[in-house]
């Protein structure tokens, strides 16, 4: 047990009293985080504006400032392309990260993520399918709206493969997983070329994601979805950890166990179709996100949950800035960026894991 | 005699064609502990599901206080009875504490002092307070079992039903929790316990109900349960009990076949 990090050991198996100054520092630096990375993230670009600049913008817009100390151009750049594209850049990290959280909670399994459990793949058809039959009828929501009946098709589809005699089989359900999401994206795909509309993404946006699509109202949508799943998810963490026990024990304790996993998985759905019919399919953020918080504050939903939506919007925030950064004016798909990140990242949380309590079997 | 705490009335299960449970009636009273025995297969664990209203019998009905269990509300049921079963795989880094206090889960209205006082009580008596900040799943089977077992004395209900609470248990942590059922039945709780082990069935149970092929075979105090002739039919081996060289009970051996 004399890894790198020993304090983190002692902390996350340690008395009560140390959780407290934990789970302070924890969500004291995803705050300090994601503050650092919207500044940047409104400051930095082809054009360059001062934060100064941009706090004056702000104040502007908030019926605030004289409006004066910024261009015209700054204040477009600013205010119609990068605030829409950071907020939309949160979101999607939020709704992927606490989806992720939902999903290995009520699954009571370290692997299902929204991507894995073919929910993304089925997201991304129905959104897909949506756009090209009712987009003129339901306009901006017809993408999210579809995506979000795809993504509960397909999480149903594979959940009830991998239900058995009141059992969920673990390998059954990641091999249907990955078999709907592939199914998914392919349809999204093909879809794409047979409709052939200017409004339709392409195989590169849904398998790896691009926030560069954002506008306000975009934004808007979006975040109507994930918004309304990351505040309703916390009302089921205790049920949650509950469930981790396994359903008939959740069962002996009071929990509702269907209804329970019933609300839980629609709203993880809900989550993660709206982000991945908004940006298509960026792998890893839900579940990177949810583990580095079960091994920094320990597995309680109460703080994994938040702490999830935190994380995945720190992770796709830095990661976007960094997409449109590194090789300008060429922007370079996020999902990329996560996982060039993420997975050494992931390694290194799951040889922690395993120090901390022996893996995950 | 109080009225009974519980009562099963021609229980009968079927899944999937095969016959689990077949007119199974019984009562169960406060301050005693009930005893179910029988050969693998017999219907133990199922009987257990279905009088902790985990399972619905296809037939019969079972009820609690007088009322049917279908007609409780999830956590109305779990501030009357508590259920450890077999094993508990819990794969997340819960601490030891956290996985007691789940046990007050149903009681809603109590205050966090009262949910840690019955936390810290019930892993006292279960002898796994000094594991408290440990991680569950860093525990022995036999650690486990007892903080599962904890975890069931802090949700305090008056029937505690239980699925072979001593198998991965040593000989001292096997007395400890037999004897704590029985000091909870005396205390006033019905205990109904599912016991791998017939000499503890013979140590500690008021009466027994022995299961065979998904009937009671019988359903009456120990020593008229445990008998050479009736063990050795339904458990189709020979049996041979004789008294305790120590304490004043049967002692159930196998015997050799003719």
């Amino acid at each position: 047990m004399s890894g790198a990090d020993p304090a983190g050991l002692t902390v996350a198996a340690g008395p009560a009293s140390g959780r407290g100054g934990r789970l302070a520092l924890l969500f004291g630096g995803l705050a300090v985080l994601l503050a650092g990375g919207a500044v940047a993230s409104l400051a930095l670009g082809a054009v360059e504006v001062s934060p100064g600049a941009v706090l004056r913008i702000f104040l502007h817009h908030l019926g605030l400032g004289e409006g004066t100390g910024f261009t015209g151009q700054e204040n477009a750049v600013v205010w119609s392309i990068r605030l829409p594209r950071l907020l939309l850049a949160g979101l999607v990290g939020s709704g992927l990260g606490v989806a992720g959280a939902a999903l290995q909670g009520v699954f009571r399994n370290p692997l299902a993520d929204p991507q894995l459990v073919g929910v993304a793949g089925g997201a991304a058809l129905g959104s897909t399918a949506a756009i090209a039959a009712a987009g003129g009828l339901l306009g901006d929501l017809a993408g999210p709206l579809g995506g979000f009946l795809g993504g509960l098709a397909a999480g149903a589809v594979v959940y009830s493969l991998a239900r058995f005699r009141g059992r969920t089989e673990v390998v059954t359900m990641v091999l249907a997983g990955i078999a709907v999401g592939a199914l998914g994206i392919a349809g999204a795909a093909l879809l794409g070329f047979a409709v052939d509309r200017p409004e339709l993404h392409s195989v590169v946006f849904w398998s790896l994601g691009t926030v560069s699509v954002a506008t306000w109202r975009l934004v808007a949508v979006t975040s109507l979805f994930v918004v309304a799943a990351a505040l309703l998810l916390p009302f089921f963490s205790r049920a949650l950890d509950l469930l981790l026990l396994g359903d008939r024990e959740a069962q002996h304790l009071g929990v509702a166990v269907e209804r329970v996993r019933l609300a839980v998985l629609g709203l993880a759905v809900l989550a993660s179709a709206a982000a991945v019919s908004a940006v298509g399919v960026i792998a890893f953020v839900g579940l990177l996100a949810p583990h580095a918080v079960r091994l920094a504050a320990g597995p309680a939903h109460r703080v994994v949950l938040p702490g999830s939506a935190l994380s995945g919007a720190v992770l796709v925030l830095w990661a976007d800035l960094a997409a449109r950064s590194l090789h300008p004016p060429v922007e370079v798909p996020v999902g990329l960026i996560v996982a060039v990140v993420g997975g050494p990242v992931f390694l290194w949380l799951l040889r922690r894991t395993r120090i901390q309590h022996g893996g995950w079997g | 005699m109080s009225a009974p705490l519980l009562v099963g009335e021609g229980i009968g299960l079927q899944v999937e064609g095969a016959v689990l449970l077949d007119g199974v009636s019984l009562e169960v009273r406060a301050g005693e502990v009930l005893g179910v025995v029988g050969p693998n297969g017999a219907g133990k664990t199922s009987l257990l599901r279905v009088l902790a209203g985990e399972t619905a019998p296809t037939s019969g009905r079972v009820l609690l206080d007088g009322r049917p269990l279908a007609r409780y509300r999830p956590r109305e049921l779990a501030r009357r009875r508590a259920l450890l079963p077999q094993q508990t795989l819990l794969q997340f880094a819960f601490r030891v504490l956290d996985v007691v206090l789940m046990g007050r889960y149903p009681h809603r209205e109590s205050s966090a002092e009262r949910d840690l006082e019955a936390a810290q009580g019930a892993m006292a008596a279960a002898d796994v307070a000094h594991l408290a900040p440990r991680l569950y799943p860093t525990l022995s089977g036999g650690e486990q079992t007892r903080v599962s077992f904890a975890r069931v004395l802090a949700q305090e209900t008056p029937l505690v039903m239980l699925d072979e609470p001593t198998t991965s248990l040593d000989l001292r942590h096997q007395e400890l929790v037999m004897g704590l059922l029985r000091s909870l039945a005396d205390d006033g709780a019905a205990v109904v316990a599912v016991l791998h082990d017939l000499n503890l069935a013979a140590r500690y149970a008021d009466r027994v109900a022995l299961m065979s092929r998904g009937r009671l075979a019988a359903l009456a105090p120990t020593r008229e349960v445990l008998r050479a002739d009736l063990l050795s039919e339904v458990y189709q081996h020979p049996v041979v009990v004789v008294p305790h060289p120590q304490r004043d009970c049967p002692l159930v051996l196998p015997g050799t076949s003719a």
